[in-house]
C-alpha cells in the first residue's frame, strides 16, 4: 500500500489514494486535501462530509449521492455546486473513506 | 478562536497519490490530445470540450427504462456532460401520464427466471419461464410489482425520483419531437425536468462529440 506524507504525518492510501484507515482522517486533514482540488472546507462543505462518516460507520459502505439526499437530506443539486465535477468522489477523499461503488 | 495560519499549500508534494478528479483536465493548447482522441480523420475538427455522453431511449418497458437512467447517473457523478433523448416508446418514460406505470412483461424475455425458486429446487432459478406463463391474465402486473419491490430493496428510485435525481445532477432530457407530435403527447404532461421538444437534427447537432449510447 502507498503512503501519503502531507504536513508531517503519513498515511496509508490505496493506489488511487483513498485513505485506507478511516481512523487516520481528521477535520485538518480534509482541509489540507481540499486545497489540492481548491476547496475551502467552510461548514456546508464539512456538513456532508460529517455525514458520510457518521454514516459510513454504520453501513461500512460510502453512501451515494443519492443516499445522501434520502438519508442525510443534502440536496443532490447543492453537493454538485458544492464538489463541481465528481462531488461522490471528491468527498469520500476528503471524508478519508473508499470511493464509493453503490451505482445509484 | 481563530488564529492566523499560514495559507494552506494548493499544490501535493511530490509522489503524493491522489485520485484523478478530472478538474485539470481539457485542452491545454500546443498539448498532446488526450488518449482515445488521437484518430480524428483528416478534414474534421475534433471535438475539444470536456466529456460528452449522449444518450438515446426508445423503450417503454419498465426494465429498458433503467439502464440510461443508471448510466447517466453515474456519467453525471464521473463529471460527465449528459445529454438524454427520449423518442417513440422511451416517451413514457417522461410522460407524467406514464411514467410511474411502466410495466415489466415475461412475454418475448427468455432471460426469464426466479432466484426464488431455488429455494423450491436447487438449479430452478436458472430455468426461464415458458413463454406461454407470461400471456397469463395479470402475469405482466405481477411481473412489474416483482421487480419494483427488487428495485426498491436495492433502493433504486421510480422512474420520476430517478428524472429529478438526474436534473438535480445537471443532465440534459429532450423529447423528441416527431414521437411526440405522433402520439399527441401535450406539453403539461411532461415531466418538469425535460428541457425541450426537439428535432432528430437538434439531438445529433447537440451530441457533437458524445459518446452515444441506444437504448
Amino acid at each position: 500500500m502507498p503512503t501519503n506524507t502531507l504536513n508531517g504525518r503519513t498515511f496509508e492510501v490505496d493506489a488511487e489514494g483513498f485513505l485506507t484507515r478511516r481512523d487516520d482522517w481528521d477535520e485538518e486533514l480534509a482541509q489540507d486535501l481540499a486545497a489540492f482540488i481548491g476547496v475551502e472546507l467552510d461548514e456546508p462543505h464539512l456538513a456532508p462530509l460529517r455525514f458520510m462518516r457518521e454514516d459510513s460507520a454504520t453501513t461500512g459502505v460510502t453512501p451515494t449521492l443519492r443516499r445522501m439526499q434520502s438519508v442525510g437530506g443534502f440536496t443532490v443539486k447543492d453537493l454538485f455546486a458544492l464538489y463541481p465535477g465528481k462531488p461522490a468522489k471528491k468527498m469520500a477523499w476528503l471524508a478519508g473513506l473508499p470511493k464509493p461503488v453503490g451505482c445509484v | 478562536m481563530t488564529t492566523t495560519t499560514a495559507p494552506r499549500v494548493t499544490t501535493p508534494p511530490p509522489g503524493f497519490v491522489m485520485p484523478d478528479f478530472g478538474d485539470t483536465r481539457g485542452p491545454v493548447p500546443g498539448s498532446a490530445p488526450a488518449h482515445g482522441e488521437q484518430s480524428v480523420p483528416a478534414g474534421v475538427a475534433a471535438y475539444q470540450g470536456r466529456r460528452k455522453m449522449a444518450f438515446i431511449c426508445s423503450k417503454g418497458n419498465l426494465d429498458m427504462a433503467y439502464p440510461a437512467l443508471i448510466m447517466g447517473n453515474a456519467a453525471l457523478g464521473e463529471g460527465i456532460e449528459v445529454h438524454i433523448f427520449f423518442t417513440f416508446w422511451g416517451l413514457d418514460m417522461i410522460n407524467t401520464r406514464t411514467n410511474d406505470r411502466l410495466k415489466f412483461t415475461l412475454s418475448g424475455n427468455t432471460a426469464m427466471h426466479m432466484p426464488d425458486l431455488g429455494r423450491l429446487r436447487p438449479g430452478l432459478e436458472h430455468v426461464s419461464m415458458p413463454q406461454a406463463m407470461g400471456n397469463l391474465p395479470g402475469m405482466t402486473s405481477f411481473a412489474t410489482r416483482m421487480m419494483k419491490k427488487q428495485m426498491e430493496d436495492l433502493d433504486i428510485p421510480t422512474v420520476p425520483e430517478f428524472l429529478d435525481l438526474l436534473a438535480a445532477s445537471g443532465a440534459h432530457l429532450y423529447a423528441c419531437r416527431l414521437t411526440y407530435d405522433m402520439m399527441k403527447i401535450i406539453e403539461a404532461d411532461l415531466h418538469p425536468a425535460v428541457e425541450g421538444v426537439i428535432s432528430a437534427s437538434d439531438f445529433i447537432e447537440i451530441a457533437e462529440g458524445a459518446q452515444i449510447i441506444f437504448v
